[in-house]
């Protein structure tokens, strides 16, 4: 599904990406892990283009989309992406921000679109909030609506960058349950997350990146469980 | 009240009343007013014409094309950095002529709504700016493309951060439009010149016209209060 190839990437002088190499089959969930500045969110943003790679490939589902002829437009569409700080349009409702994608990029009717965006609500659990402005939200609410709004653009693929490091301890376990369930729904995802907790219980695989590499992955409960690379051992030591 | 007294201040009346001054301004105060209908109709065109101007020069601004930035750079920089008085000059006795057979009228549009498009385009400019790239990027991440972006998501909340500033700007070219009179342009200043040429009675006439200009930029920023008011319990 998603298919990285000898990816590299520097912002100036700073080597943030040092050749990654990294794939995601259809209906997997991935979590990556590992220290700040370790380039995690820098990978994710390079797979939905929102950065540049400086060499290597990138697909998804097939197409090279570091390719310059590429439509990125059309396949950031297949792709969802769940920011840290939520990035919801203050300017619309709950309900507007869901379905603007669809109506204005889809040019899906209006009613239809109405209508899915109440079932994607219904789902993330704020049925009640269609019509509140995100300034009238808290912050797990947030993160709920910027899931649906992903969401309404029926990607085949989600990208979550820590969706859940902004918000206050109470509030992390309804943003968690909802990205549980998308899972069990069978949604292909990458998360980058501090919640141990939940890399184990849902990922499929953990990948543990450090200063630009993936340095080790595999099934959570053998990285978390039996960890083999000194640095891997190191940051769950100190995470756990 | 002792008589004394109400026939003093009956006297203070009867003195403005029969006043020479005073006449002059009784006598020509739908005159003025005209002018200030005029000024009003000159201000609300170039602004018009700002306003499109200052998008696209503001958007250009923020453009990664060399070529696009350097051009409103330049229109930029030139507008604001020479006299809104000489650039009248320039325009109406020197450029103008050159394209069209112009008038007063429209060349002190074109004049006003160039220069007022400089200063919007920094006002745009800041303020789309001044919106969180969080916002760019969550719209180009949902498949939009850049203009789709500005369009749905950046410029509208631009320009709720730009409405102050831009009133400021309208006050400012109302109050600027009076320096079109010199090109004889029959608006409020110029009605007042002439009037005062006539009469040398300068602080009736421009203490009136002065008075007009207050009540129409007062009633621009009380617009202007209202609906940022307005806009900000959406
Ligand atoms: N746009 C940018 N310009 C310059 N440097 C950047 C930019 N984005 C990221 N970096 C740098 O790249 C490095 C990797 O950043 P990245 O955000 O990918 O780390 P991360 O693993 O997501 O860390 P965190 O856990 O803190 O989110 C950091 O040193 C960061 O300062
Ligand atoms: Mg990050």
């Amino acid at each position: 599904m998603i298919k990285v190839v000898d990816v590299h990437k520097s912002f100036g002088k700073l080597h943030v990406l040092k050749g990654i190499n990294f794939n995601v089959s259809p209906r997997e969930v991935v979590c990556v892990i590992g220290p700040s500045g370790s380039g995690k969110s820098t990978l994710l943003r390079c797979i939905n283009q929102l950065e540049q790679v400086n060499e290597g490939r990138i697909y998804i589902d097939g197409e090279e989309l570091t390719h310059p002829k590429t439509d990125i437009n059309a396949i950031r569409q297949q792709v969802g992406m769940v920011f840290q700080l939520f990035n919801l349009f203050p300017h619309k409702t709950t309900l507007q921000n869901i379905t603007m994608a669809p109506i204005k990029i889809k040019g899906v009717d209006k009613e239809q679109a109405y209508e899915q965006a109440r079932e994607l609500l219904r789902k993330v659990g704020l049925m009640d909030k269609a019509d509140v402005y995100p300034g009238n939200l808290s912050g797990g609410q947030k993160q709920r609506v910027a899931i649906a709004r992903a969401l309404a653009m029926q990607p085949k693929v989600m990208l979550f960058d820590e969706p859940t490091s902004a918000l206050d301890p109470e509030m992390v376990g309804e943003v968690l349950a909802v990205m549980k369930d998308l899972a069990t729904e069978g949604m292909t995802m990458v998360v980058v997350t501090h919640e141990m907790g939940f890399a184990r219980e849902v990922g499929d695989r953990v990948v543990f990146m450090d200063e630009g590499l993936i340095v080790e992955e595999g099934l959570p409960a053998q990285i978390f469980d039996n960890p083999k690379n000194v640095r891997t051992q190191l940051f769950l030591s100190k995470v756990l | 009240m002792p008589l004394s007294e109400f026939t003093f201040g009956l006297g203070i009346l009867d003195a403005i009343a029969t006043s020479p001054g005073y006449r002059v301004v009784t006598n020509n105060f739908v005159y003025f007013l005209g002018g200030a209908w005029y000024t009003i109709f000159i201000t609300a065109l170039s602004i018009a014409m700002g306003m499109v101007l200052g998008l696209f020069a503001g958007l250009a601004k923020l453009s990664k094309n060399k070529i696009i930035y350097g051009l409103s750079t330049a229109y930029i920089d030139f507008f604001r950095g020479t006299p809104l008085f000489v650039q009248i000059f320039l325009l109406y006795f020197g450029v103008l002529p050159l394209i069209y057979d112009n008038d007063p009228l429209s060349s002190a549009i074109i004049a006003l709504g160039l220069n007022s498009g400089a200063y919007i385009a920094e006002i745009l400019r800041a303020g789309i700016q001044a919106i969180d790239k969080g916002q760019m990027e969550a719209a180009r991440s949902l498949g939009m493309n850049e203009r789709q972006a500005m369009i749905y998501v950046i410029l509208p909340q631009a320009f709720k951060v730009v409405i102050p500033p831009l009133i400021n700007e309208f006050i400012a070219l109302l109050k600027d439009s009076s320096l079109v009179s010199a090109i004889t342009v029959a608006e409020l200043m110029h009605r007042g010149d002439l009037v005062f040429a006539n009469t040398y009675q300068a602080t009736w006439v421009f203490g009136t016209i002065a008075m007009m200009y207050l009540v129409i930029t007062k009633t621009i920023a009380l617009l202007g209060d209202y609906t940022e008011r307005r806009l900000a319990t959406e």
